[in-house]
């Protein structure tokens, strides 16, 4: 064996455990999983013969649309928010603040607190008796509580852009903070004014950190199902609802395989398809 | 600095610090409630109490939730960041494929909670695997791998492989050379490793929901309190103690790693 392929056994060997795992938790079910949307159950028993009455199923019911297409837009909808609202903040902690650091950990620091009490927090503000009531009856603007704050998509995306901030500020200010400094002196030397500089170089440069603060908030967003069941609402319910309720109360697990490899299918097409348009408008940039 | 400039750094931090107070006001409603002396969350406030921290600590239920989040996220813990240890160390020295790996080590962050919760609860299910806490720590293992490797790799990357050589050239073997130059050198990596994959298990929400059985974590037990709130202030005073506690591990984890030769927060790396 030559000193190369030995090298390369070892590493393998070495590597093997974590595979194993990954392969036992995470490729294993899922291919389980696509099996599982082949089948059909009748009761308690599994029919493993393979149809597509599950996805038939899922086509026949225009519920079913109704709320894949409103998780895709309130996914959407909230990435596209979080990160207009924190490229600021990644492009200040980048070029411009002293204490970057300081400034990353008082970002990070609230994401680590318990999602679910995040989420819940929300509810306390839009509530009925929540903040926003409160401080709307103290300054007699209103006579009674308003109740449009809570339970409607707006309030989903409006807790989502809150419980992902992290995943925007932190991949873009890395794709900021590894811009040369001498492309932006360039740029200013052959005249662009502070504006055209950003949309002409420093923007198209942070691409890669936006495209990556879009998959990292759009796919778990889209699988929420913490932020839908405490704010959403009956018209706020998403797709995580409806599976969850595959496994629990409907008892229909091929339909929620179904539907979670149609969830899986449509956000890495959304991905894929938002990755390219954005990577080919920043080269389109002149 | 000129000082239109001037003005402009200033407007620049001056939305930051609102950014962070949108960041910052709905988590300390937390604290600020769970001293509320009042069974229902919400406005007026009626007056300050301790009550709820005395009611968190004599409520049986919920300790036993908290030390079976404890045990999973330790051994979710410990044994990604294992795992997380072999990734680096293979990767970093050039192996065919490494591409490949490294992505496949990712993949769980791109799988959506409710999908990986349900298909791992599939598995289980038609593998007769009872489930337990034993499965929510199979369930973590995905969950936690991803950041564990993300923290090592980048550690790994930012050390000069050129001192392995050397203790090779002065005779150590493998081995040695791993536990007296790589492990020492890793080490902040380590800790950032642990504490990040503890707080992403004791976190979840979904995975545990659905591979937990009776044996009921932390969140899915808050998740119980949250929709049949008579015990929820007590849930509320140990939101606020796990605020304190995760922020101090979290300060404590971006000192370690800020001792080495990076300065970005733990979660830049992934």
């Amino acid at each position: 064996m030559t000193p190369a392929v030995a090298h390369a056994a070892r590493g393998y060997l070495l590597l093997t455990p974590a595979m194993a795992v990954l392969a036992f938790t995470m490729a294993a079910p899922l291919g389980l999983l696509l099996a599982y949307s082949f089948w059909t159950q009748h009761g308690l028993v599994v029919d493993t013969r393979l149809t597509l009455a599950a996805y038939a199923a899922i086509l026949s019911d225009p519920g079913f649309a109704l709320v894949f297409l409103r998780s895709l837009a309130i996914a959407a909808m909230a990435s596209l928010a979080a990160i207009v609202l924190a490229y600021p903040v990644a492009w200040f902690i980048a070029f411009r603040a002293r204490a970057k650091f300081l400034w990353l950990l008082l970002v990070t620091i609230p994401f680590w607190t318990s999602y679910l009490l995040r989420v819940f927090a929300w509810k306390v503000i839009l509530g009925y008796n929540g903040v926003i009531n409160s401080g709307l009856m103290a300054l007699h603007l209103v006579a009674t509580p308003v109740t449009f704050l809570l339970y409607n998509p707006v309030a989903v995306v409006l807790t989502l852009i809150h419980g992902y901030a992290p995943f925007a500020v932190l991949p873009i200010y890395v794709s900021l903070e590894k811009i040369d400094p001498s492309l932006l002196e360039a740029a200013a030397d052959l005249g662009d004014n502070p504006a055209k500089r950003f949309f002409r170089v420093t923007l198209p440069l942070s691409m890669s950190g936006v495209i990556a603060a879009f998959v990292l908030i759009f796919i778990p967003a889209t699988g929420d199902y913490v932020t839908p069941s405490l704010v959403g609402g009956a018209n706020g319910l998403m797709i995580a609802n409806l599976i969850q309720a595959q496994f629990g109360r409907a008892d229909n697990w091929p339909l929620g395989a179904a539907l979670a490899i149609t969830t899986i299918a449509a956000v890495s097409l959304l991905c894929v398809l938002a990755a390219t348009g954005a990577r080919r408008a920043a080269s389109r940039i002149r | 600095m000129t000082r239109a400039r001037y003005g402009k750094v200033r407007g620049a931090a001056a939305y930051a610090i609102l950014y962070l107070l949108f960041l910052y006001a709905p988590v300390l409603l937390l604290p600020l409630f769970s001293f509320n002396d009042s069974v229902f969350v919400a406005f007026p406030l009626s007056g300050l109490t301790g009550r709820w921290y005395s009611a968190m600590a004599a409520d049986e239920e919920m300790r036993i939730a908290l030390f079976n989040s404890l045990k999973v996220g330790i051994a979710a813990s410990v044994a990604s960041t294992l795992l997380g240890l072999t990734i680096a160390q293979v990767l970093t020295r050039g192996i065919p494929g490494r591409r490949l790996f490294a992505g496949f080590s990712n993949l769980p962050l791109f799988i959506p909670d409710i999908v990986l919760g349900i298909s791992l609860l599939i598995l289980m299910t038609r593998l007769a695997i009872p489930l337990s806490l034993a499965t929510v720590i199979l369930g973590h293992l995905a969950l936690c791998l991803p950041f564990a490797a993300g923290v090592l790799l980048s550690r790994f990357e930012g050390f000069d492989l050129s001192l392995e050589d050397a203790s090779r050239d002065l005779g150590e073997n493998a081995w040695m050379t791993f536990f007296r130059v790589t492990l020492p050198l890793v080490l902040p990596g380590i800790a950032a490793s642990l504490i990040l994959s503890f707080v992403v298990s004791f976190d979840d929400f979904l995975i545990a929901f659905f591979l937990c059985g009776t044996d009921t974590t932390l969140p899915v037990y808050i998740w119980g309190e949250l929709r049949f709130p008579y015990k929820l202030p007590n849930v509320l005073a140990l939101g606020s103690t796990i605020l304190l506690a995760s922020t101090i591990l979290i300060v404590c984890a971006e000192w370690l790693r800020r001792r080495g030769t990076q300065s970005q927060p733990a979660a830049v790396a992934i």
